[in-house]
């Protein structure tokens, strides 16, 4: 099967859909995996915020019931896999965009995955903050909210960027596997040639393309992440 | 006037409880420099945070000018804060923010125009010496920079209380002493109250006026500071006065008498002093003890002489060493052994 995946013919049939099929996938890719990030980290962020702040010893103390009813409600969303997340949110998908199949729709099931996972780097990343710097806010008659707006966020600038390099790139992966059940992109690419009809150069191609996205956001967020960190010294 | 009443605080674990303070009861008079010196673990930083209620007090109650802060409503108690300022050890700056950005977020969380709030934290960085450094970031600074900056920052809200949590204890001697020295100034300048703790009795001889001694949660002794370090009566205040043993522990001899001399920052060191009193009035005194340092060209600290040869001699001895400037002498009697 795959000795004749070079041959002449498949090359050529190859090149043909890579250069009438990629340039529209690899931007279908890039969209839908950037659009699901800033939504995922719209919903994402003020709970992962929540999950800090609201604790026993944090600064705006929440009801325990609260706080652990949102601390399931984020494991179990986490615990579910993502293809079978997929099929479960259909009726939301539907009644958000219409329909349960194409490149916006897959947006939905994507956000659902991805923003409890956001919600818990951005508990890691303010968790990494020095407490003196808080209780120093506090000690200036700071009130929560502007703790949390003035204090908190900003000065865990440089880990949440790097943080939302970790989403952004596995955000990624799962809108590859969203190609599966009707989502566009390279992964829809990679799944239609590569698995139901064997052309493998065509599939092998994809996921090199997915490999270079990845390695092109992995070096822009680390390089915002350094480059925004003022505690290094000499810049 | 800051009133501390019958302040209790116990911090209840899983298992163990702890008595972080027991009873304190501390009156600080307005304008003044007042010091707080124990242990580590002895209860100081509990205490100052229960000034400002970043921590409850279990117990008792705090009354700045006479209001109880414990009663205040969260809004107000912000406020109060703003009043009530605060200084620490680790400096707490904002690592993201420039020095200038830094002085100016106090005033930024009570709404003042960015280019007024600007302009006062120009000003303030000014005092403290620090204007060349507005827009560099505090991890360009070093420790007494840093501190400086949380200085500017700290009295940004024109504070009448300045609290300061070890706000030396991370710095080398010379810089702790210029530090003490900005304190100082803005004590006697702006009129702020100064809280100041530490567990260095160097920090407390060198700016306060009174000191309290903090032992396992209790004050074990207080009251003026040249009345403790001439006087010490509590255990704790001699192991301060004395941190490398208590040489008063040797019997007073027949016809000896003992003086303390304290350098509070005098162009002297102690063993030329000596000499110095022994050619010109013919008096040989022995150095029981002694605990100074020199910062700098001056010394710092206390030591203390036996002289033989009675009364007359001592009191010549007294007079000859009181006339150097910064230099306070007192006789030390058997009973406040
Ligand atoms: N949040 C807390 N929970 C439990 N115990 C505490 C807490 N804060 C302080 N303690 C305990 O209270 C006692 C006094 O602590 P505190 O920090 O006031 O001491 P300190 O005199 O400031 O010491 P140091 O010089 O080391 O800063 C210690 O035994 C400490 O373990
Ligand atoms: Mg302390």
């Amino acid at each position: 099967m795959l000795s004749n995946a070079f041959t002449k013919e498949a090359f050529d049939e190859a090149m043909f859909i890579l250069s009438t099929e990629i340039p529209l996938a690899v931007w279908e890719t890039v969209y839908v995996t950037i659009l699901s990030t800033l939504f995922a980290i719209i919903i994402g962020l003020p709970l992962g915020v929540l999950l800090v702040v609201g604790e026993k010893n944090g600064i705006l103390p929440l009801p325990n019931v609260f706080m652990r009813i949102l601390g399931g409600f984020i494991n179990l969303l986490r615990s579910i896999p993502f293809l079978i997340l997929m099929i479960l949110v259909f009726p939301l998908t539907r009644a958000i965009v219409g329909t349960t199949v194409g490149t916006v729709a897959s947006i939905v099931p994507l956000v659902i995955a991805a923003f409890p996972f956001i919600a818990r780097l951005v508990e890691s990343s303010l968790r990494e903050l020095d407490p003196n710097i808080i209780e120093a806010a506090r000690s200036m008659g700071a009130s929560p909210f502007q703790i949390i707006v003035k204090v908190m966020i900003p000065e865990s600038i440089p880990s949440l960027i790097s943080n939302a390099t970790i989403a952004i790139t596995t955000i990624l992966g799962y809108s590859a596997m969203s190609g599966i059940i009707g989502g566009g992109g390279l992964g829809k690419i990679a799944i239609t040639y590569g698995y139901y009809r064997y052309k493998y150069l065509v599939m092998v191609v994809a996921v090199v393309l997915l490999v270079i996205i990845v390695e092109i956001f992995q070096r822009i967020g680390t390089k915002f992440a350094i480059k925004s960190d003022k505690r290094l010294k000499n810049q | 006037m800051i009133e501390i009443v019958n302040l209790s605080k116990r911090f209840i674990g899983a298992d163990d409880e702890v008595h972080a303070l027991r009873n304190v009861n501390i009156t600080i008079p307005n304008g003044s420099i007042y010091g707080i010196i124990g242990m580590s673990g002895a209860g100081k930083s509990t205490l100052v945070r229960c000034i400002n209620m970043l921590e409850r007090p279990t117990e008792g109650t705090v009354l700045i000018d006479g209001v109880d802060v414990g009663a205040l409503s969260e809004k107000d108690l912000r406020d109060m804060r703003k009043k009530v300022t605060m200084i620490f050890q680790s400096f707490n700056l904002l690592m993201q923010r420039t020095c200038l950005k830094n002085v100016c977020f106090p005033l930024e969380l009570v709404g003042i125009k960015k280019s007024e709030a600007k302009k006062r934290a120009m000003e303030l960085l000014e005092i403290v010496g620090l204007l060349d450094k507005a827009n560099a970031y505090p991890a360009q600074l070093s420790g007494g920079q840093q501190q400086r900056v949380a200085i500017a920052r700290a009295l940004a809200t024109d504070p009448k209380v300045l609290l300061c949590d070890e706000a030396t204890s991370a710095l080398d001697p010379k810089t702790t002493h210029s530090i003490l020295e900005l304190i100082q100034d803005i004590n006697r300048t702006l009129g702020i109250t100064c809280i100041v703790i530490t567990h260095q009795m160097s920090v407390i001889e060198r700016i306060c006026s009174r000191v309290a001694i903090l032992e396992n949660g209790s004050v074990v002794e207080e009251g003026e500071v040249s009345d403790i370090f001439s006087h010490p009566k509590s255990a704790a205040a001699r192991h301060l006065v004395f941190p490398d043993g208590d040489p008063e522990v040797l019997a007073i001899r027949e016809g000896e008498h003992r003086i303390r001399v304290v350098f509070n920052g005098a162009i002297a060191t102690e063993r030329p002093l000596i000499a110095q009193l022994a050619k010109d009035k013919g008096i040989e005194a022995s150095i029981l003890g002694a605990n100074t340092k020199s910062i700098g060209e001056k010394a710092y600290g206390n030591m203390l002489l036996g002289i033989m040869g009675g009364k007359e001699d001592m009191i010549i001895a007294k007079e000859y060493l009181e006339s150097v400037e910064d230099v306070i002498v007192e006789e030390v009697f058997e009973d406040a052994q």
